[in-house]
C-alpha cells in the first residue's frame, strides 16, 4: 500500500542576525512569524558558517506549526557557498565544531561587516561571535561533501547560478563527480537554464530558496516537498525521488 | 617563450606533463575564478592561480592554455594531476605569489 503524500512548502535558505549581512530584524521570532504569514511549512536556518540561532528558531517554530531544518551555509576553500543540514542537534554541534576548527579566523569589525548576534526567543542578545563568519574555511568542496554525508546530512551547493560565491562562478563548470542531494538555484534562474549548459545535471534534484537576509524576502521563492510528513528522512527521500516522494520549485508566487 | 623557460626560474616545479613543456606561451592571465577564466582567457596563455580544484584542468583544456602555474605554495590534489595527465596540461607549482609570478612572466614576455 502506498503512503498518503502531502505538499509542504519550504524555504530552506534563511539567514538570521547571526549572519553579519543579515538584517537586525532577522530574529528567530520575526522569521517564524513571517514564514507563517507567507504560508511556509518548512524553513531552513542557514547562517554563514554558523548555526547557533537554529535551536531557538526550531523551538519557536513548533508553536507556529512550522518545521525548522537546522543547517549552515558553509564557505568552502574555493569560496563556494554550500548548504549543509543535519538531522539532530548533536550532529549539528559536531559539524559546527569542525567548521570552527577550519574557518580562517579574522576578527569581525561590526561597523564594516555587521553584527553577528546569538539571541534567545525574546530577542535578547546572549552572545556574539568574534571572528568574521563570512570568511572562507580551508575545507575543499570535495572534503565538505564527504564530511556532510559521513554525518548523514544533506549537501546542497547554494544558488549555483549566481555570479559570486557559487559552484559555477568559482569552478566554471559543475563538476561531474560530485555527490549532491540537490542543487539550489536562486529565484533569478531556473533548473532548465542550468541543465541547458550542463546536461548531465538533469538527473539531479533542484530546489530554490529565498536566501533571505531581510524579512520581506522570506518565502519570495519556495520549493514544494511532496512527502508523507515533515521528517528529515522524508525530505531526504523527496530529494532523491524515493517511494513516490518528489520536489518541485514553486513558481506561483 | 615556452613552458620550459618558466621551469628555469627558481622555486618552480613541474608536477605533470613534461611532454608538453614545448608549449608556446604568448600571454598570461591571473585569476582564481574559473568562470572568469572561461570568459576572458585565450589560447596559449599561461594561467596563474591559487585555485587547486581539479576543474582548472578542464578549463585550461577547454581554452587551450599553455600551462597552469599554481602559486604561493598551494599544492594540488592527486586527482588534479591525474586529470592533467589525461589532458596533457603542464602543471607548475611555485612558492612565489601570483603578483611576483605575473611580474616575472610579464618581463619575460615583453623584454
Amino acid at each position: 500500500m502506498s503512503d498518503n503524500l502531502y505538499d509542504f512548502v519550504a524555504d530552506l535558505h534563511i539567514h538570521t542576525v547571526l549572519s553579519p549581512c543579515g538584517s537586525l530584524d532577522m530574529s528567530p521570532i520575526n522569521i517564524v512569524k513571517e514564514a507563517s504569514k507567507k504560508g511556509l511549512d518548512i524553513i531552513g536556518i542557514t547562517d554563514h558558517n554558523a548555526s547557533a540561532n537554529c535551536k531557538v528558531t526550531y523551538d519557536i517554530s513548533i508553536d507556529y506549526g512550522i518545521t525548522t531544518l537546522c543547517g549552515l551555509e558553509v564557505t568552502t576553500k574555493e569560496e563556494i557557498h554550500c548548504l549543509a543540514f543535519f538531522q539532530n542537534f548533536d550532529t549539528l554541534d559536531f559539524f559546527q565544531k569542525y567548521i570552527d576548527d577550519n574557518i580562517i579566523k579574522i576578527n569581525n569589525d561590526p561597523d564594516k561587516f555587521g553584527y553577528q548576534l546569538i539571541v534567545d526567543k525574546d530577542e535578547n542578545i546572549i552572545d556574539q561571535i568574534d571572528w568574521l563568519l563570512i570568511n572562507a574555511t580551508n575545507i575543499t568542496i570535495d572534503d565538505l561533501e564527504k564530511k556532510v554525508h559521513e554525518l548523514d546530512g544533506l549537501f546542497i551547493p547554494a544558488h549555483i547560478d549566481r555570479s559570486t560565491y557559487s559552484l559555477i562562478s568559482q569552478l566554471g563548470i559543475v563538476p561531474k563527480d560530485i555527490s549532491v542531494d540537490a542543487y539550489e538555484v536562486s529565484k533569478y534562474s531556473t533548473p532548465q537554464s542550468i541543465i541547458k549548459f550542463f546536461p548531465y545535471t538533469e538527473n539531479n534534484q533542484f530546489i530554490s530558496d529565498s536566501d533571505a537576509h531581510y524579512i520581506r524576502d522570506i518565502g519570495s521563492i519556495s520549493t514544494v516537498f511532496h512527502i508523507k510528513n515533515r521528517s528529515f528522512d522524508e525530505i531526504r527521500k523527496a530529494l532523491h525521488k524515493i517511494d513516490g516522494r518528489d520536489v518541485y520549485i514553486n513558481y506561483q508566487k | 617563450m615556452k613552458v620550459a623557460d618558466i621551469l628555469k626560474w627558481e622555486n618552480t616545479k613541474i608536477l605533470c606533463c613534461e611532454d608538453s613543456i614545448a608549449n608556446i606561451i604568448t600571454d598570461g592571465y591571473v585569476s582564481d575564478l574559473l568562470s572568469d577564466v572561461i570568459a576572458h582567457a585565450n589560447e596559449n596563455m599561461a594561467w596563474i592561480t591559487i585555485q587547486t580544484h581539479k576543474n582548472i584542468v578542464a578549463i585550461a583544456s577547454l581554452k587551450e592554455l599553455a600551462c597552469i602555474i599554481i602559486t604561493n605554495n598551494n599544492i594540488p590534489a592527486d586527482d588534479l594531476i591525474e586529470a592533467a595527465k589525461q589532458e596533457n596540461i603542464p602543471i607548475i607549482t611555485t612558492s612565489m605569489t601570483s603578483f611576483d609570478t605575473a611580474g616575472k612572466l610579464y618581463i619575460a614576455l615583453h623584454s
